[in-house]
């Protein structure tokens, strides 16, 4: 669960990127935030991933309270997500399965489960037969289906994706947003961050829209008006 | 860390060193110039002290007895003699003791001092010291003594060998510090380049909840494996000058002479210290280059 309760944010050269923003994401949630270049969607995933520290307000996620956590629990609080970026970040050297193991192996997982879980995740995303190969051999929507099984690796309960569809084709981009919207029905909470209207109307689900740092818009089942 | 998590990493930095190879191979050569100086200075330290141990050996000196003093008096003074810090042994030799000895010397010329009085020499002591370090204070101390009318001792011999002992040793610090300092700094910017070309990755790493010491270890086990490295070379380099050296020495007329202790004899603890400090050397730089790659 996250919530971001009266949360301000000011960077250091003076510009505000949230004025008191509420949000409250429940378990099993799927959530568009959607707005703007600049509107305030990034801070909101910099600070939810404790990237940033909110300059006033309340944020807990998944049980931890952002505003207090120490350094030591912050890798602890991300084990809890999993991120999908826009250019994928894929480790170029590893193949698919590497990729996947290394996630793995930084939250202690032994090489049993590992070996048990790769195939299971890689069968989630549709790219069962592809575990050897490197992310150069794949395109760009197979390379954003790796990323999200990255994410997914280590079994999280929120999967927080940053405009996962902005490198990608319509076809590609409806391909990985219905991937999101399947693991999103397996229990997991989905927010996806974009800017992509008709892909976002595509969908019944929960919109909220953000402009110059406040919350101007939350409906489920809404409807993104590039507009307002 | 468990067995398979150390040769994850192990794998992981083993490959890295061959990402970046020219940068690997600097980092190597440093570490090698750094240890075969330090090495070499060393080496040549623990030869003079050899040199030295050797040259203590004859660490005496005589001390002449006033003409005045009879026998009897001249011999009641050892006990003062041996009473003196530093002083190891004291022997007393006779005018008589002294012309015969000196006679000997001369061999088949003794005629010359056929009919010369025992009392043209004088009564003396010979002197062994401790610590031929200290043998300056030694003979002022006996100079002191009532009764010693003069002294012979070749201080310079020992000054001159103390001087290069501790020359060498000064210049051996002053390098190898400079020499340390740069191999940190060069493996530092190895390992730095080896965190700039895995950011995107150490990035993922921390968002998906990587410990800091998950993502150090490729990087520690990269600088140590250089360090290691480096520090074989330089142990099989410092080897072979060090055989070379000693041949042509023992080839070579004047420096013949000079006995230098057996590679055999130094091998395990020229291998020790350029190993430890091979290893310091690389887990330092890759400490100081992904510090701040670990920052949340």
């Amino acid at each position: 669960m996250i919530r971001l309760t009266d949360v301000y944010k000011q960077y250091e050269n003076g510009t505000k990127a949230l004025k008191g923003v509420r949000l409250e994401i429940a378990d099993g949630d799927f959530v568009f935030l959607v707005g703007r270049s600049g509107s305030g969607k990034s801070t909101i995933v910099k600070l939810i991933t404790g990237e940033i520290q909110a300059t006033a307000g309340r944020l807990m996620v998944n049980g931890y309270n952002l505003r207090d956590i120490s350094q030591k629990q912050i890798p602890l609080m991300r084990r809890t997500l999993g991120v999908v970026f826009q250019d994928f970040r894929l480790i170029e050297k590893k193949t698919v399965s590497e990729n996947l193991e290394v996630v793995m192996r930084a939250v202690g997982a032994t090489p049993k489960e590992i070996q048990r879980r790769i195939p299971y995740i890689l069968g989630l995303v549709d790219l069962s037969e592809k575990g050897h190969r490197y992310p150069n051999q794949l395109s760009g929507g197979e390379q954003q289906r790796v990323a999200i099984a990255r994410a997914l690796a280590n079994n999280p309960s929120v999967i927080i994706a940053d405009e996962p569809t902005g490198n990608l084709d319509p076809a590609r981009s409806l391909e990985i947003m219905s991937l999101l919207v399947k693991i999103n029905s397996m229990g997991t909470t989905v927010l996806v961050v974009t800017h992509e209207r008709e892909l976002v109307n595509r969908f019944d689900k929960r919109v909220v829209a953000i402009e110059n740092g406040r919350i101007i818009s939350d409906a489920a089942g809404g409807y993104y008006n590039n507009g307002r | 860390m468990g067995d398979n998590q150390f040769w994850y990493h192990f794998k992981d930095g083993f490959r890295s060193i061959f990402a970046h190879g020219l940068m690997s191979f600097a980092s190597v050569c440093m570490i090698l110039a750094c240890l075969l100086i330090m090495g070499s200075f060393s080496l040549v330290a623990v030869n003079l002290n050899h040199m030295f141990r050797e040259l203590e050996d004859e660490n005496q000196f005589l001390a002449y007895v006033d003409e005045n003093y009879d026998d009897q008096s001249a011999r009641a003074l050892q006990p003062r003699l041996e009473g003196i810090s530093n002083v190891a042994s004291v022997t007393f030799v006779s005018r008589s003791e002294a012309m015969a000895n000196f006679k000997e010397t001369l061999e088949g010329r003794q005629d010359l001092f056929r009919d010369a009085p025992d009392s043209v020499l004088r009564d003396r002591f010979i002197i062994h010291v401790v610590d031929i370090e200290a043998m300056s204070e030694t003979v002022e101390q006996v100079e002191q003594v009532t009764g010693i009318a003069d002294i012979q001792a070749s201080l310079e011999v020992a000054d001159g060998f103390l001087m290069i002992r501790n020359v060498a040793g000064g210049v051996a610090i002053i390098l190898v510090a400079m020499l340390v300092l740069v191999s940190v700094f060069i493996i530092s910017n190895t390992i730095k380049i080896a965190t700039f070309t895995r950011r995107e990755e150490i990035a993922v790493l921390r968002m998906c909840g990587a410990s800091n010491w998950f993502i150090r270890w490729p990087f520690l086990v990269e600088g140590v494996l250089l360090g290691l490295v480096g520090a074989v070379l330089a142990y099989l380099a410092e080897w072979g000058i060090y055989g070379l050296i000693q041949r042509a020495m023992e080839n070579s007329g004047i420096l013949s002479i000079i006995t230098t202790v057996p590679f055999s004899q130094l091998a395990y603890i020229v291998m020790l210290v350029f190993l430890v400090v091979g290893f310091a050397i690389g887990a330092g730089g890759s400490a100081l280059a992904i510090r701040k790659f670990l920052k949340v």
